[in-house]
């Protein structure tokens, strides 16, 4: 009988210490992880810091689109009204227009910027002297470290009618006042700027094509437009299709600034995007709440897009980005 | 040479293996014979190449001798390939401009300053989010990667700048870009495929903190990636116009960028809009032409200058592991 009793106490006594260790343990586990890891998190703190200030708080402010600003709140808006500012944009006589002009100049960039880089990489790869190669390069590279407005200045200044050295060729009509002209205006200027440095990254993909697949394809006798047909071209492929998805989740996001220093009163018609009009009404108005609904139907239309492009390139290809 | 070391890196075992795989690789391959076919691909492509050089060339070309031409040889189409009528006048107007050189100054302080501040953010968190023992890190990299892709808006952000008491001041410029998600996912790729995991183990078992091995061994290791994201972040800061429009008013505080916008673009937009203004203007409108041109090159020579500088650092492995990361 006390056999059995204190067998049975020995074997709660042991359950209870079993217990308490694992409970302690979770603990430990966490004590060990942060003495041996802790300066690795010091590390890396700030960097969490300045995302959580400068990112995660400004989204916990998309609470104002569904509120009315009140300055006292700040930015988490005072009394709840639902989606009473999104139905003012919706219902606002200008919202078909914004939505077109920036889908417009948004679609000509990203196909023209898609399709440009990975032609003119082609093109640079197939230069057999290195000199000439990297001459070619670095001429290509420079536009793009020009400033927005300097880029805007310069395009004014070339087209201005009758003195800019092609609005001359246009005789008295401006360009730049033209809303039919608007569009190709960014796209060709954002292609001069950028097309040779977008095309570093392909440039890198051809560099690391295996210089047995030329031999074997010459070999097939394939000639040189074969061999960029059939050898660089999938080559390419992987990188393009990453860019692609990356590029689809901005195509409600027109860079702000170059759209912004093209705008006149003449081309307006063509050039208020979504951007441009969040800081119109926003910055300029004061109507904080009506703007941010704004910002967030842009946001969400972006994020969609960018879900929809790695669904399919998924799907499709099995290339995603997550 | 190095970023093709750098690739094949990646994968330490076979390192020997490819590194003369990959020498043999740099001599470009070239045709067996030369077909017709293929010698008129070759003239067709030359002719592009020097069609798309001309097309970034010329315009950049024009605004250098304009900018030393005589401004009314330049409004009636005289000057095409060579300056006209040699002249300083539109610099010596630009030397005596207040406006630009407080910009100018401006902007270098922002630029040095926040460059600073980007870097001493940035190569740590890549450092510690490349360690494969470091497990909070699969989380962590989420709550950056979010952020790329969808974030607050202009106005929540406004009134965040507003209510940290940021708005008209110069730390508005510093503090809100710190750190960029994208460069330290570029750092990170870079130190995970280019420092070997023994280099860790060595410095290990010397007894070498986190710390101590990021200092003293990972930083002198990654002069190319520091040179490069450093790049980045300072043209990001010399050219930012952004800040300066929406979070400053005060003048004195203004960069370059807004001060050149109120140069170049400001009064020329109701000359575009205005039509055929280009002919009832008189010397004031040539003269102010011809600032602009000298503007455009005093602003932009700092980037042109600091880029084939640091170009020998950007080597392609850098921007190869930025995409698979």
């Amino acid at each position: 009988m006390t056999n059995v009793q204190t067998e049975e106490a020995v074997v709660v006594a042991a359950v209870k210490r079993l217990r308490a260790e694992t409970g302690s343990s979770r603990r430990k586990r966490l004590q060990r992880h942060f003495t041996r890891y802790w300066q690795l998190w010091i590390m890396v703190l700030p960097a969490i810091a300045f995302i959580v200030v400068f990112s995660y708080i400004p989204m916990y402010g998309i609470q104002l689109a569904f509120r009315e600003f009140d300055v006292t709140k700040g930015l988490t808006g005072g009394q709840w009204v639902g989606f009473k500012y999104f139905e003012q944009f919706f219902n606002n006589p200008q919202f078909g227009q914004i939505i077109l002009n920036t889908v417009t100049i948004s679609l000509w960039t990203l196909v023209m910027g898609f399709i440009t880089p990975v032609i003119m990489a082609i093109l640079i790869n197939q230069i057999g002297n290195k000199r000439i190669k990297g001459f070619t390069q670095t001429i290509t590279y420079m536009p793009h470290f020009i400033s927005t407005v300097v880029m805007v200045a310069i395009l004014q200044i070339f087209l201005t009618p009758g003195s800019g050295i092609m609005g001359r060729l246009f005789g008295n009509t401006s360009l730049l006042g033209d809303p039919a002209a608007f569009a190709h205006l960014y796209w060709i200027s954002e292609i001069w700027q950028h097309t040779g440095w977008n095309c570093i990254i392909y440039l890198a993909a051809l560099s690391s094509v295996d210089v047995a697949l030329y031999e074997a394809a010459k070999i097939d006798g394939a000639g040189r437009l074969q061999l960029i047909r059939h050898v660089d071209m999938p080559a390419l492929l992987p990188t393009a299709g990453i860019l692609l998805i990356l590029n689809m989740g901005s195509v409600l996001g027109v860079g702000f600034e170059k759209v912004y220093l093209l705008q006149n009163t003449l081309n307006i018609t063509a050039s208020e995007v979504i951007s441009t009009y969040t800081y119109r009404v926003g910055i300029l108005g004061n109507q904080f709440s009506y703007s941010t609904a704004i910002g967030l139907f842009n946001a969400l239309v972006n994020f969609g897009f960018l879900i929809l492009a790695n669904y399919i390139a998924k799907k499709s290809s099995n290339t995603s980005i997550f | 040479m190095s970023n093709r070391q750098l690739l094949s890196s990646r994968d330490p075992a076979p390192k020997l293996k490819t590194a003369t795989a990959f020498g043999a690789r740099s001599r470009k391959p070239r045709a067996f014979k030369c077909t017709p076919g293929d010698r008129a691909v070759d003239i067709i492509i030359g002719i592009l190449i020097v069609l798309i050089l001309l097309a970034v060339m010329y315009p950049l070309w024009f605004i250098i001798i304009a900018s030393f031409s005589d401004p009314r040889s330049v409004a009636t189409g005289q000057v095409t390939l060579l300056p006209q009528g040699l002249g300083w006048g539109g610099y010596e107007l630009i030397l005596a401009d207040e406006r630009i050189w407080a910009g100018y100054r401006n902007t270098l302080i922002y630029s040095v300053v926040g460059t600073a501040v980007n870097l001493l953010v940035t190569l740590p968190a890549a450092f510690a989010m490349s360690r494969p023992e470091f497990k909070p890190r699969r989380i962590i990299m989420f709550l950056f990667a979010f952020t790329m892709f969808f974030g607050g808006g202009l106005i929540p952000m406004f009134l965040l700048i507003k209510q940290l008491g940021l708005l008209n001041n110069m730390w508005v410029f510093i503090l809100p870009g710190a750190f960029s998600v994208f460069n330290m996912i570029i750092a990170r790729s870079y130190f995970e495929s280019s420092l070997p995991e023994e280099l860790h183990d060595a410095a290990q078992i010397d007894g070498l903190t986190y710390f101590g091995y990021f200092a003293k061994i990972v930083l002198p290791l990654s002069t190319a990636i520091i040179a490069v994201i450093g790049l980045y972040y300072f043209v990001g800061h010399w050219n930012d116009f952004f800040t300066g429009l929406i979070y400053v008013r005060n003048q004195d505080l203004q960069p370059l960028q807004n001060v050149l916008q109120q140069i170049l673009v400001a009064n020329q937009s109701q000359q575009g809009a205005g039509g055929s203004v280009g002919q009832s203007s008189g010397q004031a409108q040539e003269f102010a032409d011809q600032i602009k041109f000298g503007v455009i090159i005093v602003s932009s020579l700092p980037l042109l200058v600091l880029y084939p500088l640091l170009q020998r650092y950007f080597n392609k492995g850098v921007m190869v592991g930025a995409v698979k990361g």
